[in-house]
């Protein structure tokens, strides 16, 4: 079993449980995270329902530093996307994990 | 303003006409349901371009009721995080998606 969630394991995914074919099912996967994207960057949340939401922040410009040499550098103003992860998406991560780890 | 999941396959579907609104709506919760499970089972989840997924482990520790200040136990929990993709980043600050609606304070 790999490790890492990737693109092609949603593919695989859709696959399975719609008639589709493997090329039309990895278009699709795309299709999805290119819609969401869209959205996010036209400054608009996405809210899946038992998964999480996909929030837009807007952060004002502030002076940093950096690190290495002390310097002091400005930031500027930009925007960013955080996720919120729903209740049952939480619960899931939190449950099935203690289980894993109490297994071992 | 917020784009909900059945708004999502409405788009979706519309782009794509051959489909159904009950396939797109299946294949979307496929996606999702995945990267739950996943996460579940305590693996990274990487799009390229868009995003990770991956799962964190806090260790147990002593917290405080802010109220009454008494001491009481936390238990250790494992939570699901968001990482912000290369893609993604760059796009939310181009120049050209001068449409921003409200700023959006919380």
């Amino acid at each position: 079993m790999e490790k890492t969630t990737t693109r092609s394991t949603l593919s695989e995914a859709v696959f399975k449980s719609v008639g589709l074919s493997r090329n039309e099912s990895s278009g699709l996967v795309d299709t999805v995270f290119n819609e969401i994207l869209k959205t996010l960057t036209s400054g608009y949340d996405v809210k899946i329902s038992s998964f999480g939401t996909f929030i837009v922040r807007s952060k004002k410009e502030r002076i940093g530093r950096n690190p290495k040499t002390g310097e002091e550098v400005p930031i500027s103003a930009r925007h960013v996307v955080t996720f919120r992860a729903s209740n049952v998406l939480k619960s899931k991560v939190d449950s099935k994990n203690k289980a894993l780890k109490n297994n071992l | 303003m917020s784009l909900i999941k059945s708004q999502l396959i409405q788009n979706i579907t519309e782009a794509n006409p051959h489909l159904f609104v009950r396939d797109v709506e299946r294949i979307v919760n496929t996606i999702f349901n995945e990267i739950t499970n996943s996460l579940a089972e305590g693996k990274r989840v990487e799009l390229r371009g868009f995003g990770a997924f991956s799962v964190q482990h806090r260790k147990s520790r002593v917290g405080r009721n802010p109220r009454t200040g008494a001491a009481v136990e936390v238990e250790e929990k494992f939570i699901p995080r968001f990482k912000t993709g290369k893609e993604l980043r760059v796009k939310l600050n181009s120049k050209n998606n001068a449409s921003q609606p409200e700023q959006n304070e919380e």
